[in-house]
């Protein structure tokens, strides 16, 4: 029984397996493998693109679904513990999906469980589902995992999918150039994680003077409330704003993707650009998923 | 005047633990959990130390700890030397290492970890010895040598 709770959890040829996986389901999303099959989506907090792409993949491979959307129409409210949720939902379904805002709560969740368990999100630690989306989607429009450029810009202190994206990523001998306020500078652990990994890496304040050598931009969004000084947000917030304009000299390969939901970081202007990648990366999600869910099973 | 001194009695069979910083006396007590032991136990703090400024020493009667056991109190006393008698004779001098993992004893930094919601035994990994640094198994942040408040 193999649950995904972290990104770490999983070998790199267990990454590529559900890539594999992936890109046959993209080629066939309607089966019945699923059949007779009960899973359970717990989401503690509420999440709409999360929580829909899971029960899309589900419900194309013929699976039923049991859960709640949002804590508050489950026995939370009357106190239960994450334990006891866990404990009585073990025992009606083949697979439990959590989403909890509590960080760690996936991964105890696994402990309690007698079936395998999906993080779908705990707080701001992990999101691995979303990570395997971000290599599907990389590995699909630069035709390979391997020795590319990845820059990553905007929030990369608090942003979870970074980090998982980082840790995947560096299986896969990237450069990464990271692109952030001084306020928002990637973490210094996972700067020694890439030393020890001899992983490459470059820090910039702007990514403008450098754009042209991108292969990946992975955008994430500067939120006003990360910042003591709100005069530093107003000085920063446009540097880490994606137009139109800045991409006439990206490469031709270069693709644009963000986690979603956006707020402003990406101008509306991108979105008919073909280098703009997101929402397709979303509809990646529900392949993946299906991969995730099926390898997970022991099913494929 | 005629000095006075209080004399503790060399133990015959047990675990002399010196070298504890005195200010960590009490935590060394509870990690060790001393106060369910039944044998006789002298403690000595606050006294002078050229290493450490001040020390605590802690005698402990007829008990011999496994290396799992003992090397827990590195976290809060890196420096301590144990001495290991037999009939009134050190037979083993030891000294402590932090181990590669932790089961309870020290709390999560993080605020928003399951393990400070819940009744869940914290447990963490140690990625660095040195300036001790744990990672925790739940919420996977990392909790250093200055941040660690002992349960």
């Amino acid at each position: 029984m193999k649950s995904l709770v972290s990104i770490t959890d999983y070998s790199k040829e267990e990454y590529l397996k559900i890539l594999t996986l992936a890109a046959e389901f993209e080629k066939n999303p309607d089966q019945e493998i699923l059949k007779g099959k009960l899973i359970a989506t717990l989401f503690f907090e509420p999440s709409t693109r999360t929580r829909l792409s899971f029960e899309t993949a589900v419900n194309r491979l013929n699976g039923r679904v049991i859960g709640f959307s949002d804590a508050s129409s489950s026995s939370v409210t009357k106190g239960e513990t994450i334990k006891d949720t866990i404990k009585m939902v073990t025992n009606y379904v083949d697979l439990i999906i959590i989403r909890h805002p509590i960080e760690g709560a996936a991964r105890y969740a696994s402990e309690m469980a007698s079936v395998p368990v999906i993080n779908a999100g705990d707080g701001a630690n992990q999101h691995p589902s979303q990570t395997l989306l971000d290599l599907y989607s990389i590995q699909k429009t630069q035709g390979r995992l391997n020795d590319l450029n990845v820059f990553i810009i905007g929030d990369l202190k608090y942003g979870r999918t970074v980090h998982s994206l980082l840790m995947a990523m560096s299986h896969f001998s990237p450069t990464f150039y990271f692109i952030s306020p001084d306020e928002l500078r990637i973490p210094r652990e996972y700067l020694w994680f890439l030393d020890q990994h001899k992983i490459k890496y470059y820090e910039y304040k702007d990514f403008m003077p450098i754009i042209s050598q991108a292969d990946i931009i992975y955008m994430t969004r500067v939120q006003k409330e990360r910042f003591s000084d709100p005069i530093e947000y107003e000085k920063t917030k446009n540097a880490y704003i994606l137009r139109n304009s800045m991409l006439e000299t990206t490469r031709p390969n270069m693709k644009i993707l963000h986690p979603l939901p956006r707020v402003n970081e990406i101008n509306l202007d991108v979105d008919d650009n073909p280098k703009a990648y997101y929402f397709t990366q979303a509809l990646n999600g529900v392949y993946v998923r299906q991969a995730i869910i099926s390898y997970i099973l022991g099913l494929k | 005047m005629k000095d006075k001194q209080l004399i503790v009695n060399a133990i015959k069979n047990g675990t002399v633990i010196d070298h504890i910083p005195a200010k960590h006396l009490f935590k060394v007590i509870s990690i060790l959990n001393l106060e369910n032991i039944d044998s006789q136990i002298t403690f000595g703090t606050n006294l002078e130390s050229k290493k450490l400024g001040s020390k605590a020493i802690v005698k402990i009667a007829d008990k011999y700890f496994l290396d799992d056991e003992i090397n827990k109190i590195a976290l809060v006393a890196p420096q301590a030397k144990l001495n290991i008698i037999r009939d009134y004779e050190v037979v083993e001098k030891r000294v402590v290492e932090v181990p590669d993992s932790i089961v309870g004893i020290v709390k999560c930094v993080n605020p928003k970890c399951i393990t400070n919601y819940e009744e869940v035994i914290t447990k963490f990994s140690v990625v660095s010895k040195n300036e001790v640094s744990l990672k925790c198994y739940y919420c996977e942040k990392l909790t250093h040598q200055d941040q660690m408040v002992i349960k």
